[in-house]
Protein backbone atom coordinates (compact mmCIF):
# COMPACT_ATOMS: atom_id res chain seq x y z
CA UNK A 1 0.00 0.00 0.00
CA UNK A 2 1.58 3.24 -1.13
CA UNK A 3 0.77 6.83 0.67
CA UNK A 4 0.63 9.30 -2.13
CA UNK A 5 2.90 7.08 -4.58
CA UNK A 6 5.06 6.49 -1.45
CA UNK A 7 5.98 3.37 0.61
CA UNK A 8 5.26 3.33 4.15
CA UNK A 9 8.46 1.94 4.39
CA UNK A 10 10.25 5.38 3.29
CA UNK A 11 7.67 7.38 4.51
CA UNK A 12 7.99 6.16 8.55
CA UNK A 13 11.76 5.87 8.28
CA UNK A 14 12.08 9.47 7.11
CA UNK A 15 9.43 10.60 9.98
CA UNK A 16 11.55 8.78 12.11
CA UNK A 17 14.81 10.02 10.93
CA UNK A 18 13.09 13.46 11.54
CA UNK A 19 11.80 12.86 14.87
CA UNK A 20 15.66 11.78 15.98
CA UNK A 21 17.38 15.01 14.21
CA UNK A 22 14.08 16.83 15.84
CA UNK A 23 15.31 15.48 19.02
CA UNK A 24 18.63 17.15 18.73
CA UNK A 25 17.27 20.37 17.44
CA UNK A 26 14.73 20.89 20.30
CA UNK A 27 17.47 20.22 22.73
CA UNK A 28 19.92 22.86 21.57
CA UNK A 29 17.61 25.63 20.69
CA UNK A 30 15.98 24.95 23.83
CA UNK A 31 19.67 25.78 25.35
CA UNK A 32 19.83 28.76 23.27
CA UNK A 33 16.83 30.16 24.43
CA UNK A 34 17.08 30.25 27.45
CA UNK A 35 20.15 31.78 27.28
CA UNK A 36 18.52 34.44 24.86
CA UNK A 37 16.02 34.59 27.10
CA UNK A 38 18.05 35.63 30.27
CA UNK A 39 20.93 37.31 28.91
CA UNK A 40 19.99 38.60 25.49
CA UNK A 41 23.27 37.20 23.89
CA UNK A 42 23.05 35.29 21.00
CA UNK A 43 25.40 32.09 21.83
CA UNK A 44 27.16 31.52 18.88
CA UNK A 45 29.37 28.91 20.60
CA UNK A 46 26.31 26.43 20.92
CA UNK A 47 27.56 24.69 18.14
CA UNK A 48 31.07 24.64 19.38
CA UNK A 49 29.98 23.76 22.39
CA UNK A 50 28.00 20.65 21.35
CA UNK A 51 30.97 19.46 19.17
CA UNK A 52 32.98 19.36 22.58
CA UNK A 53 30.19 17.36 23.91
CA UNK A 54 31.14 14.92 21.52
CA UNK A 55 34.79 15.22 21.26
CA UNK A 56 35.02 14.85 24.94
CA UNK A 57 32.96 12.12 25.32
CA UNK A 58 35.44 10.57 22.57
CA UNK A 59 38.44 11.50 24.53
CA UNK A 60 37.40 9.82 27.37
CA UNK A 61 36.90 6.71 25.93
CA UNK A 62 39.80 6.42 24.24
CA UNK A 63 42.16 8.14 26.38
CA UNK A 64 40.27 6.87 29.21
CA UNK A 65 38.59 4.60 29.23
CA UNK A 66 35.61 6.19 30.54
CA UNK A 67 32.46 4.27 28.88
CA UNK A 68 29.27 6.58 27.14
CA UNK A 69 27.43 5.94 30.53
CA UNK A 70 30.11 7.92 32.32
CA UNK A 71 30.82 10.42 29.31
CA UNK A 72 26.96 11.64 29.48
CA UNK A 73 27.31 13.25 32.62
CA UNK A 74 31.41 13.70 33.04
CA UNK A 75 31.29 15.83 29.54
CA UNK A 76 28.71 18.08 30.14
CA UNK A 77 29.77 18.99 33.65
CA UNK A 78 33.23 19.79 32.65
CA UNK A 79 32.13 22.06 29.56
CA UNK A 80 29.29 24.16 31.47
CA UNK A 81 32.23 24.98 33.73
CA UNK A 82 33.98 25.69 30.52
CA UNK A 83 31.09 28.07 30.07
CA UNK A 84 30.25 29.01 33.09
CA UNK A 85 34.08 30.80 33.37
CA UNK A 86 33.62 32.17 30.02
CA UNK A 87 30.34 34.04 31.33
CA UNK A 88 32.05 35.17 34.44
CA UNK A 89 35.21 36.64 32.58
CA UNK A 90 34.31 37.10 29.07
CA UNK A 91 30.43 37.50 28.75
CA UNK A 92 29.95 39.44 31.92
CA UNK A 93 31.71 42.43 30.74
CA UNK A 94 30.06 42.51 27.66
CA UNK A 95 26.22 42.73 28.99
CA UNK A 96 25.78 46.45 29.31
CA UNK A 97 27.77 46.96 25.57
CA UNK A 98 25.59 46.36 22.25
CA UNK A 99 24.19 43.03 22.13
CA UNK A 100 26.01 43.06 18.62
CA UNK A 101 29.39 42.04 21.06
CA UNK A 102 28.37 39.10 22.96
CA UNK A 103 27.41 37.34 19.57
CA UNK A 104 30.93 38.52 18.46
CA UNK A 105 32.60 37.16 20.81
CA UNK A 106 30.66 33.72 21.24
CA UNK A 107 31.34 33.56 17.77
CA UNK A 108 34.60 33.97 18.47
CA UNK A 109 35.01 31.29 20.88
CA UNK A 110 33.66 29.48 18.39
CA UNK A 111 36.05 29.74 15.97
CA UNK A 112 39.25 29.01 18.26
CA UNK A 113 37.36 25.89 19.65
CA UNK A 114 36.96 24.39 16.63
CA UNK A 115 40.28 25.98 15.07
CA UNK A 116 42.23 24.20 17.86
CA UNK A 117 40.27 20.48 17.86
CA UNK A 118 40.73 20.72 14.15
CA UNK A 119 44.39 21.36 14.54
CA UNK A 120 44.97 18.46 17.50
CA UNK A 121 42.53 15.96 15.60
CA UNK A 122 42.31 16.72 11.85
CA UNK A 123 38.93 17.12 10.38
CA UNK A 124 37.72 13.56 9.76
CA UNK A 125 35.12 12.06 11.51
CA UNK A 126 36.28 10.19 14.66
CA UNK A 127 34.07 7.02 15.15
CA UNK A 128 32.12 6.41 19.00
CA UNK A 129 31.00 2.99 19.41
CA UNK A 130 27.76 2.75 19.47
CA UNK A 131 26.68 1.73 23.48
CA UNK A 132 23.43 0.01 22.82
CA UNK A 133 23.85 -2.30 19.44
CA UNK A 134 20.58 -3.89 18.30
CA UNK A 135 17.11 -3.01 17.80
CA UNK A 136 13.60 -4.12 16.96
CA UNK A 137 11.77 -5.18 13.91
CA UNK A 138 8.93 -3.20 13.69
CA UNK A 139 7.52 -5.01 11.13
CA UNK A 140 7.92 -2.02 8.39
CA UNK A 141 10.79 -1.17 9.04
CA UNK A 142 14.22 -1.51 11.55
CA UNK A 143 14.44 0.48 14.91
CA UNK A 144 17.91 0.86 16.25
CA UNK A 145 17.81 0.87 20.25
CA UNK A 146 20.24 3.78 20.67
CA UNK A 147 17.79 6.48 18.03
CA UNK A 148 15.36 5.13 20.87
CA UNK A 149 16.70 5.86 23.54
CA UNK A 150 17.91 9.44 22.13
CA UNK A 151 14.44 9.97 21.66
CA UNK A 152 13.77 9.25 25.08
CA UNK A 153 16.05 10.94 26.90
CA UNK A 154 15.22 14.06 24.70
CA UNK A 155 11.75 14.33 25.51
CA UNK A 156 12.69 13.89 29.17
CA UNK A 157 15.34 16.45 28.90
CA UNK A 158 13.16 19.08 27.48
CA UNK A 159 10.15 18.54 29.49
CA UNK A 160 12.12 18.29 32.68
CA UNK A 161 13.45 21.77 31.54
CA UNK A 162 10.19 23.22 30.46
CA UNK A 163 8.73 22.22 34.00
CA UNK A 164 11.81 23.62 35.93
CA UNK A 165 10.89 26.50 34.08
CA UNK A 166 7.31 27.11 34.47
CA UNK A 167 6.49 25.42 37.64
CA UNK A 168 9.17 25.95 39.84
CA UNK A 169 10.17 28.88 42.47
CA UNK A 170 13.45 28.54 40.96
CA UNK A 171 12.23 29.09 36.90
CA UNK A 172 10.24 31.87 38.45
CA UNK A 173 13.23 33.62 39.58
CA UNK A 174 14.21 33.27 36.08
CA UNK A 175 10.71 34.07 34.16
CA UNK A 176 11.36 36.87 36.51
CA UNK A 177 14.53 38.31 35.12
CA UNK A 178 14.03 37.48 31.30
CA UNK A 179 11.41 40.55 32.25
CA UNK A 180 13.37 42.79 34.16
CA UNK A 181 16.48 41.48 35.99
CA UNK A 182 17.77 44.56 37.18
CA UNK A 183 14.30 44.41 39.59
CA UNK A 184 15.09 40.69 40.40
CA UNK A 185 18.17 41.70 41.60
CA UNK A 186 16.49 44.52 43.78
CA UNK A 187 14.55 42.07 45.68
CA UNK A 188 17.61 40.53 46.98
CA UNK A 189 18.37 37.87 44.38
CA UNK A 190 21.96 37.25 43.50
CA UNK A 191 21.05 37.80 39.63
CA UNK A 192 24.96 37.68 38.51
CA UNK A 193 25.20 34.31 39.74
CA UNK A 194 21.68 32.99 37.98
CA UNK A 195 22.81 34.44 34.81
CA UNK A 196 26.52 32.05 35.65
CA UNK A 197 24.45 29.29 36.40
CA UNK A 198 21.84 29.61 33.24
CA UNK A 199 24.80 29.83 30.90
CA UNK A 200 26.40 26.55 32.39
CA UNK A 201 22.70 24.97 31.80
CA UNK A 202 22.51 25.88 28.48
CA UNK A 203 25.79 24.99 27.38
CA UNK A 204 25.82 21.97 29.74
CA UNK A 205 22.49 21.14 27.78
CA UNK A 206 24.46 21.59 24.11
CA UNK A 207 27.45 19.04 24.90
CA UNK A 208 24.92 16.58 26.16
CA UNK A 209 23.19 16.66 23.03
CA UNK A 210 27.17 16.52 21.95
CA UNK A 211 27.28 13.25 23.74
CA UNK A 212 24.03 11.64 22.35
CA UNK A 213 25.14 12.87 19.13
CA UNK A 214 28.69 11.21 18.97
CA UNK A 215 27.12 7.37 18.33
CA UNK A 216 25.09 8.56 15.58
CA UNK A 217 26.98 10.90 13.56
CA UNK A 218 30.72 10.90 13.22
CA UNK A 219 32.77 13.38 15.69
CA UNK A 220 34.38 15.96 14.13
CA UNK A 221 35.00 19.73 14.90
CA UNK A 222 32.80 20.79 12.07
CA UNK A 223 29.77 18.79 13.08
CA UNK A 224 28.77 21.64 15.43
CA UNK A 225 28.68 24.21 12.24
CA UNK A 226 26.57 22.09 10.74
CA UNK A 227 23.79 21.48 13.60
CA UNK A 228 23.91 25.50 14.49
CA UNK A 229 23.10 26.71 11.54
CA UNK A 230 19.49 24.73 11.32
CA UNK A 231 19.38 25.11 15.26
CA UNK A 232 19.02 28.87 15.04
CA UNK A 233 16.53 28.91 12.10
CA UNK A 234 14.33 26.36 14.93
CA UNK A 235 15.02 29.06 17.71
CA UNK A 236 13.56 32.03 15.15
CA UNK A 237 10.76 29.81 14.39
CA UNK A 238 9.82 29.50 18.03
CA UNK A 239 10.41 33.02 19.12
CA UNK A 240 13.73 34.29 20.40
CA UNK A 241 13.49 32.99 23.60
CA UNK A 242 10.54 31.39 24.49
CA UNK A 243 10.88 28.03 25.98
CA UNK A 244 8.05 26.10 24.35
CA UNK A 245 8.53 27.59 21.12
CA UNK A 246 12.07 26.21 21.24
CA UNK A 247 11.00 22.42 21.66
CA UNK A 248 8.24 22.38 19.53
CA UNK A 249 9.73 23.83 16.67
CA UNK A 250 12.49 21.45 17.23
CA UNK A 251 10.58 18.23 17.32
CA UNK A 252 8.09 19.72 14.05
CA UNK A 253 11.18 20.82 11.82
CA UNK A 254 12.85 17.69 12.17
CA UNK A 255 9.72 15.97 11.18
CA UNK A 256 9.16 18.58 8.58
CA UNK A 257 12.55 18.18 6.99
CA UNK A 258 12.27 14.40 6.90
CA UNK A 259 8.92 14.77 5.09
CA UNK A 260 10.80 16.75 2.49
CA UNK A 261 12.98 13.98 2.05
CA UNK A 262 10.39 11.55 1.17
CA UNK A 263 8.57 13.93 -0.95
CA UNK A 264 11.19 16.45 -2.45
CA UNK A 265 14.42 15.06 -1.23
CA UNK A 266 16.10 17.95 -3.21
CA UNK A 267 14.41 20.56 -0.84
CA UNK A 268 15.16 18.73 2.38
CA UNK A 269 18.56 21.15 3.20
CA UNK A 270 16.24 23.97 2.83
CA UNK A 271 13.20 23.50 3.87
CA UNK A 272 13.80 25.26 7.44
CA UNK A 273 15.33 28.19 5.59
CA UNK A 274 11.90 28.29 3.46
CA UNK A 275 9.88 27.67 6.41
CA UNK A 276 12.22 30.29 8.66
CA UNK A 277 11.03 33.37 6.31
CA UNK A 278 7.63 32.39 6.08
CA UNK A 279 7.49 32.50 9.88
CA UNK A 280 9.10 35.91 9.84
CA UNK A 281 7.01 37.15 7.12
CA UNK A 282 3.72 35.86 9.16
CA UNK A 283 4.99 35.91 12.86
CA UNK A 284 7.78 38.79 13.13
CA UNK A 285 8.47 37.94 16.65
CA UNK A 286 8.43 34.48 16.27
CA UNK A 287 5.73 31.40 16.50
CA UNK A 288 5.65 31.04 20.47
CA UNK A 289 6.32 34.66 21.50
CA UNK A 290 3.89 36.36 23.94
CA UNK A 291 2.62 40.17 22.47
CA UNK A 292 4.50 42.71 25.25
CA UNK B 1 26.28 56.02 68.94
CA UNK B 2 23.31 54.69 70.37
CA UNK B 3 20.85 53.03 67.80
CA UNK B 4 18.35 55.37 68.39
CA UNK B 5 21.37 58.34 66.62
CA UNK B 6 21.81 56.39 64.20
CA UNK B 7 19.94 57.10 61.06
CA UNK B 8 18.25 53.94 59.32
CA UNK B 9 19.57 55.59 55.79
CA UNK B 10 22.20 58.11 55.41
CA UNK B 11 23.20 59.52 52.19
CA UNK B 12 25.73 62.36 51.95
CA UNK B 13 27.05 63.66 48.73
CA UNK B 14 25.19 61.51 45.77
CA UNK B 15 26.03 62.06 42.61
CA UNK B 16 24.49 59.74 40.32
CA UNK B 17 24.75 59.07 36.12
CA UNK B 18 23.01 57.50 33.38
CA UNK B 19 25.69 57.09 31.02
CA UNK B 20 27.07 60.60 30.38
CA UNK B 21 24.20 62.40 31.61
CA UNK B 22 24.59 63.87 35.24
CA UNK B 23 21.05 63.49 36.78
CA UNK B 24 21.92 63.78 40.58
CA UNK B 25 24.21 66.53 41.76
CA UNK B 26 25.34 65.77 45.20
CA UNK B 27 22.04 64.83 47.52
CA UNK B 28 22.61 64.98 51.05
CA UNK B 29 19.86 63.70 53.57
CA UNK B 30 18.88 60.74 56.15
CA UNK B 31 16.16 58.58 57.33
CA UNK B 32 15.34 58.01 61.44
CA UNK B 33 14.31 54.36 61.82
CA UNK B 34 10.55 54.31 62.04
CA UNK B 35 10.29 57.91 60.64
CA UNK B 36 8.34 58.91 57.08
CA UNK B 37 9.87 60.85 54.81
CA UNK B 38 9.04 62.44 51.65
CA UNK B 39 10.84 63.09 48.27
CA UNK B 40 8.31 65.54 46.39
CA UNK B 41 9.04 68.14 43.52
CA UNK B 42 8.64 68.29 39.62
CA UNK B 43 8.92 65.68 36.68
CA UNK B 44 11.95 64.96 35.96
CA UNK B 45 13.29 66.20 39.28
CA UNK B 46 15.50 63.14 40.24
CA UNK B 47 13.02 61.60 42.92
CA UNK B 48 13.05 58.14 41.41
CA UNK B 49 16.52 58.11 39.94
CA UNK B 50 17.49 58.93 44.08
CA UNK B 51 15.56 55.82 45.08
CA UNK B 52 17.27 53.67 42.52
CA UNK B 53 20.43 54.85 43.35
CA UNK B 54 19.64 54.30 46.58
CA UNK B 55 19.04 50.15 45.45
CA UNK B 56 22.23 50.27 43.01
CA UNK B 57 20.70 50.41 40.32
CA UNK B 58 22.36 52.81 38.56
CA UNK B 59 25.88 51.48 37.97
CA UNK B 60 27.62 54.75 38.32
CA UNK B 61 27.04 56.52 41.45
CA UNK B 62 29.27 58.13 43.94
CA UNK B 63 29.05 59.84 47.67
CA UNK B 64 28.18 57.93 50.41
CA UNK B 65 24.97 56.01 51.31
CA UNK B 66 24.91 54.26 54.24
CA UNK B 67 22.27 51.72 55.84
CA UNK B 68 22.14 51.85 59.58
CA UNK B 69 25.62 52.85 59.29
CA UNK B 70 27.36 50.73 57.00
CA UNK B 71 28.38 51.97 53.48
CA UNK B 72 26.37 50.24 50.95
CA UNK B 73 28.44 52.44 47.86
CA UNK B 74 30.53 49.90 46.82
CA UNK B 75 27.94 46.77 46.85
CA UNK B 76 26.28 45.46 44.04
CA UNK B 77 22.48 45.89 44.09
CA UNK B 78 21.21 42.27 45.49
CA UNK B 79 23.80 42.46 48.69
CA UNK B 80 22.08 46.48 49.64
CA UNK B 81 18.49 44.99 49.22
CA UNK B 82 19.86 42.32 51.99
CA UNK B 83 20.51 45.00 54.47
CA UNK B 84 16.47 45.29 54.47
CA UNK B 85 15.47 47.53 51.87
CA UNK B 86 12.08 46.84 50.19
CA UNK B 87 11.53 48.74 46.90
CA UNK B 88 8.58 49.37 44.94
CA UNK B 89 8.84 50.67 41.34
CA UNK B 90 7.11 53.64 39.71
CA UNK B 91 5.78 51.33 37.33
CA UNK B 92 4.97 48.70 39.91
CA UNK B 93 6.80 45.89 38.15
CA UNK B 94 4.60 43.12 38.18
CA UNK B 95 5.95 40.47 35.96
CA UNK B 96 3.48 39.22 33.35
CA UNK B 97 4.80 35.73 32.97
CA UNK B 98 4.34 34.77 36.65
CA UNK B 99 0.86 34.81 38.30
CA UNK B 100 -0.30 36.46 41.14
CA UNK B 101 1.07 34.26 43.52
CA UNK B 102 4.81 33.88 42.03
CA UNK B 103 4.59 37.47 42.25
CA UNK B 104 3.86 37.75 45.62
CA UNK B 105 6.65 35.27 46.84
CA UNK B 106 9.28 36.24 44.25
CA UNK B 107 11.36 38.39 46.68
CA UNK B 108 13.09 36.09 49.04
CA UNK B 109 12.69 36.82 52.86
CA UNK B 110 16.09 38.96 54.11
CA UNK B 111 15.08 39.44 57.33
CA UNK B 112 12.98 37.86 60.43
CA UNK B 113 9.91 39.99 60.90
CA UNK B 114 8.53 39.80 58.04
CA UNK B 115 4.74 39.71 57.62
CA UNK B 116 3.20 36.50 56.93
CA UNK B 117 0.83 35.33 54.59
CA UNK B 118 -2.65 35.64 56.89
CA UNK B 119 -1.28 39.01 57.88
CA UNK B 120 -0.94 40.31 54.56
CA UNK B 121 -4.16 38.42 53.30
CA UNK B 122 -6.17 40.06 56.13
CA UNK B 123 -4.82 43.55 54.36
CA UNK B 124 -4.92 42.85 51.03
CA UNK B 125 -8.10 39.94 50.82
CA UNK B 126 -8.18 40.43 47.06
CA UNK B 127 -4.99 39.42 46.09
CA UNK B 128 -6.20 35.73 47.49
CA UNK B 129 -9.15 35.37 45.07
CA UNK B 130 -6.88 36.08 42.16
CA UNK B 131 -3.89 34.21 42.94
CA UNK B 132 -3.80 31.86 39.73
CA UNK B 133 -4.21 35.00 37.67
CA UNK B 134 -1.36 36.82 35.49
CA UNK B 135 0.26 39.47 37.58
CA UNK B 136 -0.29 41.87 35.15
CA UNK B 137 -3.95 41.08 34.52
CA UNK B 138 -5.09 42.49 38.13
CA UNK B 139 -6.52 46.41 37.84
CA UNK B 140 -4.20 49.27 38.95
CA UNK B 141 -4.45 49.05 42.14
CA UNK B 142 -4.64 45.42 42.91
CA UNK B 143 -1.10 45.89 40.98
CA UNK B 144 -0.06 48.58 43.38
CA UNK B 145 -1.00 46.59 46.40
CA UNK B 146 0.99 43.37 45.20
CA UNK B 147 3.74 45.63 44.45
CA UNK B 148 3.57 46.65 47.85
CA UNK B 149 2.61 43.44 49.43
CA UNK B 150 5.42 41.19 47.95
CA UNK B 151 8.25 43.76 49.92
CA UNK B 152 5.83 43.48 53.28
CA UNK B 153 6.51 39.74 53.41
CA UNK B 154 10.60 39.81 53.28
CA UNK B 155 11.09 41.31 56.47
CA UNK B 156 12.55 44.81 54.80
CA UNK B 157 12.48 47.49 57.86
CA UNK B 158 13.19 49.80 54.92
CA UNK B 159 10.51 50.90 52.19
CA UNK B 160 10.95 52.58 49.13
CA UNK B 161 8.15 53.42 47.46
CA UNK B 162 7.77 55.36 44.22
CA UNK B 163 4.26 57.36 43.29
CA UNK B 164 2.42 54.47 45.08
CA UNK B 165 -1.11 56.08 44.36
CA UNK B 166 0.10 57.44 41.29
CA UNK B 167 -2.92 57.22 38.03
CA UNK B 168 -5.14 55.80 40.65
CA UNK B 169 -9.33 56.20 41.24
CA UNK B 170 -9.44 58.32 44.18
CA UNK B 171 -11.00 55.36 46.54
CA UNK B 172 -7.81 53.26 45.84
CA UNK B 173 -6.01 56.32 46.55
CA UNK B 174 -7.83 56.95 49.88
CA UNK B 175 -6.60 52.91 50.46
CA UNK B 176 -3.53 53.35 50.04
CA UNK B 177 -2.80 56.63 51.80
CA UNK B 178 -4.56 54.43 55.33
CA UNK B 179 -2.20 51.58 54.57
CA UNK B 180 1.01 54.15 54.74
CA UNK B 181 -0.19 55.21 57.83
CA UNK B 182 -0.65 51.70 58.85
CA UNK B 183 2.90 50.34 58.00
CA UNK B 184 4.27 53.96 59.60
CA UNK B 185 2.36 52.36 62.72
CA UNK B 186 3.95 48.84 62.56
CA UNK B 187 7.57 50.53 62.61
CA UNK B 188 8.22 50.78 58.70
CA UNK B 189 11.32 53.50 58.11
CA UNK B 190 9.64 54.86 54.73
CA UNK B 191 10.36 56.89 51.90
CA UNK B 192 7.87 57.94 49.78
CA UNK B 193 8.19 59.66 46.27
CA UNK B 194 4.66 61.19 46.34
CA UNK B 195 2.72 63.58 44.19
CA UNK B 196 -0.87 63.57 45.94
CA UNK B 197 -0.22 66.26 48.51
CA UNK B 198 -2.49 65.43 50.73
CA UNK B 199 -1.04 61.16 50.98
CA UNK B 200 2.06 63.02 51.44
CA UNK B 201 1.42 65.45 54.21
CA UNK B 202 -0.60 62.76 56.01
CA UNK B 203 1.66 60.87 57.40
CA UNK B 204 5.23 62.44 56.67
CA UNK B 205 7.91 63.61 59.36
CA UNK B 206 10.07 65.45 57.12
CA UNK B 207 9.43 66.28 53.61
CA UNK B 208 12.71 67.04 51.30
CA UNK B 209 12.42 69.07 48.32
CA UNK B 210 14.05 67.81 45.00
CA UNK B 211 14.94 70.16 41.85
CA UNK B 212 17.12 69.20 38.91
CA UNK B 213 18.75 66.51 41.03
CA UNK B 214 19.51 68.59 44.03
CA UNK B 215 17.91 69.14 47.87
CA UNK B 216 16.40 72.32 47.93
CA UNK B 217 14.80 72.32 50.81
CA UNK B 218 13.47 70.71 53.70
CA UNK B 219 10.09 71.12 55.13
CA UNK B 220 8.86 69.58 58.72
CA UNK B 221 5.51 67.54 58.65
CA UNK B 222 3.99 68.40 61.47
CA UNK B 223 2.44 71.76 60.85
CA UNK B 224 0.92 71.02 57.56
CA UNK B 225 -1.37 74.37 57.39
CA UNK B 226 1.98 76.72 57.94
CA UNK B 227 3.46 75.54 54.70
CA UNK B 228 0.77 74.65 52.45
CA UNK B 229 1.45 77.26 50.10
CA UNK B 230 5.34 76.15 50.55
CA UNK B 231 4.73 72.96 49.36
CA UNK B 232 2.44 73.85 46.30
CA UNK B 233 4.92 76.01 44.55
CA UNK B 234 7.22 72.93 44.36
CA UNK B 235 5.00 70.47 43.24
CA UNK B 236 3.62 73.03 40.81
CA UNK B 237 -0.39 72.91 41.45
N1 LIG C 1 16.90 55.90 31.90
C1 LIG C 1 17.26 57.20 31.82
N2 LIG C 1 18.23 57.59 30.98
C2 LIG C 1 18.61 58.88 30.89
N3 LIG C 1 18.06 59.87 31.63
C3 LIG C 1 17.09 59.55 32.48
C4 LIG C 1 16.62 58.20 32.63
N4 LIG C 1 15.65 58.18 33.54
C5 LIG C 1 15.50 59.46 33.95
N5 LIG C 1 16.35 60.28 33.32
C6 LIG C 1 16.49 61.73 33.52
O1 LIG C 1 16.88 61.95 34.85
C7 LIG C 1 16.20 63.06 35.40
C8 LIG C 1 15.50 62.65 36.66
O2 LIG C 1 14.47 61.72 36.35
P1 LIG C 1 13.61 60.98 37.46
O3 LIG C 1 14.50 60.59 38.55
O4 LIG C 1 12.84 59.93 36.77
O5 LIG C 1 12.66 62.16 37.93
P2 LIG C 1 11.35 62.11 38.84
O6 LIG C 1 11.18 60.75 39.38
O7 LIG C 1 11.59 63.12 39.88
O8 LIG C 1 10.22 62.50 37.94
C9 LIG C 1 15.27 63.57 34.31
O9 LIG C 1 15.90 64.66 33.68
C10 LIG C 1 15.15 62.43 33.36
O10 LIG C 1 14.98 62.88 32.05
MG1 LIG D 1 9.63 59.41 39.07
Amino acid sequence: MDIFGVSPQLLLGQLLLGLINGSFYAMLSLGLAVIFGLMNVVNFAHGAQYMLGAFVAWLLLTMFGVPYWGALVIAPVVIALFGMALERFLLRRLQNEDHLFGLLATYAVALIVEGLVLHGYGSSGLPYTNPIPGGVMLGFMFLPYYRLWVVAISLVLCLGTWLLIERTKLGSYLRAANERSELVEAFGINVPKLVTLTYGFGVGLAALGGVLAAPIYSVSPSMGTNMIVVVFAVVVIGGMGSIAGAIVSGYALGLAEGLTKVFYPAGANMTIFALMILALMIWPSGLFSKAQ
Amino acid sequence: MSEAQTPHLAITDLNAWYGESHVLHGITLDVKPGELVTLIGRNGAGKTTTLRSIMGMLKNRKGSVRCLGQETIGLRTYQIARLGLGFCPEDRGIFASLDVQENLMLPPVLKPGGMSEDELFAIFPNLKTRFNSPGTKLSGGEQQMLAIARILRTGASLLLLDEPTEGLAPVIVKQIGRLIGQLKARGFTIILVEQNIQIASQWADRHFVLESGRVVDQVEGGDLTAHMPRLKTYLGV
